[in-house]
């Protein structure tokens, strides 16, 4: 039965990054901005989180690492879309662009290099109970933090002023300004906030999922984040359980290749984002909802009259 | 014409604004503007489209800053930097196209209007409450988006009172209102007034102002023109002050005489595209060769949903719904729909009846290249720039566009001229049919008679024509019957003889053709 148990923790484990990336864009698009740099954010996370846990010999120094430069790569977006108001599609796409390319610049001296794993949670007496407890106390520390940030942003979003403030921007910008809100200070932390998410589910690839550098280590799961804002409805809840398909998924399917079905490889890969897509399209059928959540101002620039 | 002063000087001023100008590049939006209120009256500001009546009072509501000139609140000078500071003055606005959420419930609406943070369901009781004192009943949780132009309204006054406002600004707030809804709101500020509120009304209807308004400041192209008592003048003067000149009334010449059917409109049916639209149900209506119908209704009760499917943006998918003289038209596209004869005008000129980008002759040339493409294009497509450059000429002469330069772009033109430039394009095709939404919306007096005047000479010479708009007095001017449109649902075309605005009005907030002489009887 332990097999059970390893085979959630990996799909959890997996499911984790794309989850913490998913509910920062999540809180950004929520504002009205659309930052497809979600990718670029996590490499850059990824490489500065393995590069200051390498110098300072601290994991944890390179959680902090990977969130500072999530947050400061999207401080830029937040610069030329919010302040210069350039087109965010293209200003995100160039972002992603690069951060990949600034990632292989910094990570260069690291390729190949064993790196420090963040030490999982380990409890004494609960963590042994057979079954759920390595799921339950016994994980990195960030699985727990991407609980929390879930249930903290729905709290956020649908119980305080502040997050009903947010969603307001993200629906109508014009009147928002018009009512006294300070619109583009709002957005600013929400970019940076999604920045660093983004930063720290970079750090969770190189600090907990694979501790090491590879160049391009995300390998578009950045992506993948943003489309599970889209099909999740921009609802955290439903971003986490999107997530958690998906991770599924992808461990499902690379057991299956290791059977060996007979089932083309290619195909198998393809699965989770399959799966995904059905999955979320079925339970965002419910077109009402689906407009009420979607932030109408997603995308537009936001100049205000002088 | 400043007999006024007089009364303010006793009584004191609440607000007072001296020499305000403010500059969009080269246009002065307002050009050294005074005005005084007094507590406890009613002040309109009256101005044609464009006169700077949204300019000034969006400086008194912060959310613009003055280039010159000071504003005085209770005889203290003020700089208001932003709406919150305007609030804390005592200073509310509703405004003209409201500023509400429409994913957000109303009481989440209030709840952002509201410096505090106070709990949501303290917010709902205390709207409601205030709401049942003022006659504006309203539901805390349903989602704006839902509710009709009236109930948002409501929120948006409801919102403002919530602050403890002394000077109310109201934009142009009958614009969106049946005449019914429109007496409440005046029951309402008659009640504000007599609290000792002040109210800033905007409006150009003078019928109105007149009614409820104690004194008057004018604007035209960004000046002061005048300052009266709306009760000492007539409609005719009050409209010369804010027009300039004497505006020519539309002549409606002879009655629509009822050749063969050319539109037919029959058991239209749509499904709701989306949860903010409204679904058409059973719409049916015949316009003939040589009468002008119009459609009346408030905002948002299925007009442009209609629009839409007459036009061909959307298609059928039962047959025989649209007949286009004679033709089952519901499956053709827009094109196809053109060259049978018919001619579209949609309500929202730049960039759904022009693309604002363009110059005036790519534009013509992208609404017509499909059904005149043997005047406007040569051999393998290629534009014959001359041919268009007469056309677009000629329209301009025709509808006496004006414009800064020989061939500009159509977003460089005035609302005004720009919706002229586009009947025009469509009247030179001489249609057969031309369906109008909202043809001088936002335009002035004097290119709105002549966009009406051309619609009624284009239905005389024998075409069908269809306007839809929400200003009934313009469906009074120029239509042979009328009909209105309410909740999806179209009523049976009541000719103009019989036709009065009680009559209209009350179908326009639902009542049944048959029971609307009971509801009168229960109103008086």
């Amino acid at each position: 039965m332990d097999i059970a148990q390893n085979v959630i923790l990996t799909i959890m484990t997996a499911a984790t990054p794309l989850l913490i990336a998913a509910i920062g864009e999540l809180v950004v698009e929520r504002s009205g901005v659309l930052n497809l740099g979600v990718e670029g954010m996590m490499v850059i996370g990824a490489v500065c989180g393995f590069a200051a846990a390498m110098i300072t010999g601290s994991p944890w120094m390179g959680v902090v690492g990977g969130i500072v430069a999530g947050a400061l790569l999207s401080l830029l977006f937040g610069f030329l879309t919010l302040s210069l108001a350039t087109n965010q599609v293209a200003t995100g796409l160039s972002l992603t662009l690069l951060g990949i390319g600034v990632s292989g610049l910094i990570g260069e001296s690291f390729v190949g290099k064993a790196g420090i794993r963040l030490p999982s949670l380990n409890i004494p007496g609960l963590t042994e109970i057979p079954l759920v407890g390595k799921l339950l106390f016994g994980q990195d520390p960030i699985f727990y933090l991407s609980i929390l940030l879930t249930a903290g942003t729905t709290w956020f979003l649908f119980r305080t002023r502040a997050g009903l403030t947010l969603r307001s921007i993200g629906d109508n910008h014009k009147s928002a300004h018009a009512l006294g809100i300070p619109v583009i200070g709002y957005r600013y932390l929400a970019v940076m906030f999604g920045g660093g998410c983004a930063g720290l589910a970079g750090a969770h690839l190189s600090l907990v999922y694979t501790p090491q550098w590879v160049e391009n280590m995300t390998a578009g799961r950045g992506w993948i984040a943003l489309a599970l804002v889209v099909f999740g409805s921009w609802r955290p809840w439903r971003v986490l359980a999107g997530a958690y398909l998906f991770g599924a998924v992808t461990i499902g399917q690379l057991h299956a290749q290791a059977l060996g079905f007979g089932i083309p490889s290619q195909l198998l890969s393809s699965l989770p984002y399959l799966a995904t897509i059905v999955v979320l399209v079925l339970i965002s059928r419910d077109r009402r909802l689906t407009i009420i959540n979607t932030p109408a101002s997603l995308g537009q620039p936001f100049v205000p009259d002088r | 014409m400043t007999d006024a002063t007089a009364t303010t000087a006793a009584s004191g001023t609440l607000l007072r604004v001296a020499g305000i100008t403010k500059v969009f590049g080269t246009l002065k939006a307002n050009d050294a503007v005074d005005l005084d209120v007094a507590p406890g009256e009613i002040h309109a500001l009256l101005g044609e489209n464009g006169a700077g009546k949204s300019t000034l009072v969006k400086m008194l509501f912060g959310s613009l800053q003055p280039d010159a000139g000071t504003i005085f609140w209770k005889e203290e000078p003020v700089a208001v930097a932003n709406p919150m500071q305007a609030r804390a003055l005592g200073i509310g606005m509703v405004f003209q196209h409201f500023s509400l959420f429409d994913a957000l419930t109303t009481a989440e609406n209030i709840a952002l209007s509201l410096d505090e943070a106070t709990a949501l369901s303290t917010i709902a009781e205390r709207a409601k409450a205030l709401g049942d004192a003022y006659g504006l009943p309203l539901d805390p949780n349903a989602v704006v988006g839902d509710l009709s132009v009236g109930e948002r309204q409501r929120i948006e006054i409801i919102r403002c009172l919530l602050q403890k406002p002394e000077l109310i600004i109201l934009d142009e707030p009958t614009s969106v209102l049946t005449p019914q809804e429109a007496e409440k709101l005046f029951v309402t500020l008659d009640q504000l007034r007599g609290e000792g509120k002040s109210i800033l009304y905007i409006s150009h209807r003078l019928e109105e102002v007149q009614r409820i308004c104690d004194r008057a400041t004018v604007l035209r192209h960004g000046k002061v023109v005048a300052h009266c008592t709306p009760a000492n003048e007539t409609p005719a003067s009050l409209a010369s002050m804010m027009v300039g000149a004497d505006v020519a009334a539309v002549q409606r010449t002879g009655a629509g005489s009822t050749g063969e059917p050319l539109l037919e409109i029959v058991d239209l049916v749509r499904h709701a595209a989306s949860p903010f639209a409204v679904p058409l149900s059973g719409v049916s209506l015949t316009v003939r060769a040589g009468e002008v119908i119009g459609i009346a209704g408030v905002a948002g009760n299925g007009q442009g949903e209609l629009f839409e499917a007459l036009s061909g943006e959307v298609l059928q998918t039962t047959p025989g719904q649209v007949r286009l003289r004679g033709k089952d038209s519901g499956r053709l596209g827009i094109s196809q729909r053109r060259r049978a004869g018919a001619a579209f005008v949609p309500e929202e000129r730049l960039g759904h009846g022009a693309a604002p980008g363009m110059k005036l002759s790519e534009n013509l040339l992208l609404s017509r290249h499909r059904t005149d493409g043997k005047a406007f294009l040569g051999p393998l497509g290629v534009i014959r720039s001359g041919a268009i450059a007469r056309s677009t000429k000629r329209i301009v002469s025709d509808m006496d566009v004006r414009k800064s330069a020989e061939d500009p772009e159509a977003a460089a033109l005035s609302g005004g001229n720009l919706q002229k430039f586009i009947i025009g394009r469509e009247l030179d095709r001489k249609p057969a049919i031309m369906v109008v939404n909202q043809p001088t919306w936002g335009v002035d007096a004097g290119a709105a008679a002549h966009i009406r005047q051309a619609l009624i000479e284009l239905a005389r010479s024998g075409s069908a024509v269809l306007v839809i708009s929400q200003d009934l007095d313009e469906l009074f001017e120029i239509s042979d019957s009328i009909a209105v449109m309410h909740n999806g649902h179209l009523s049976a075309p009541v000719p103009i003889a019989d036709a009065t605005y009680e009559k209209i009005g009350l179908l326009m907030g639902g009542a049944e053709p048959g029971h609307a002489a009971r509801d009168m009887e229960v109103q008086a």
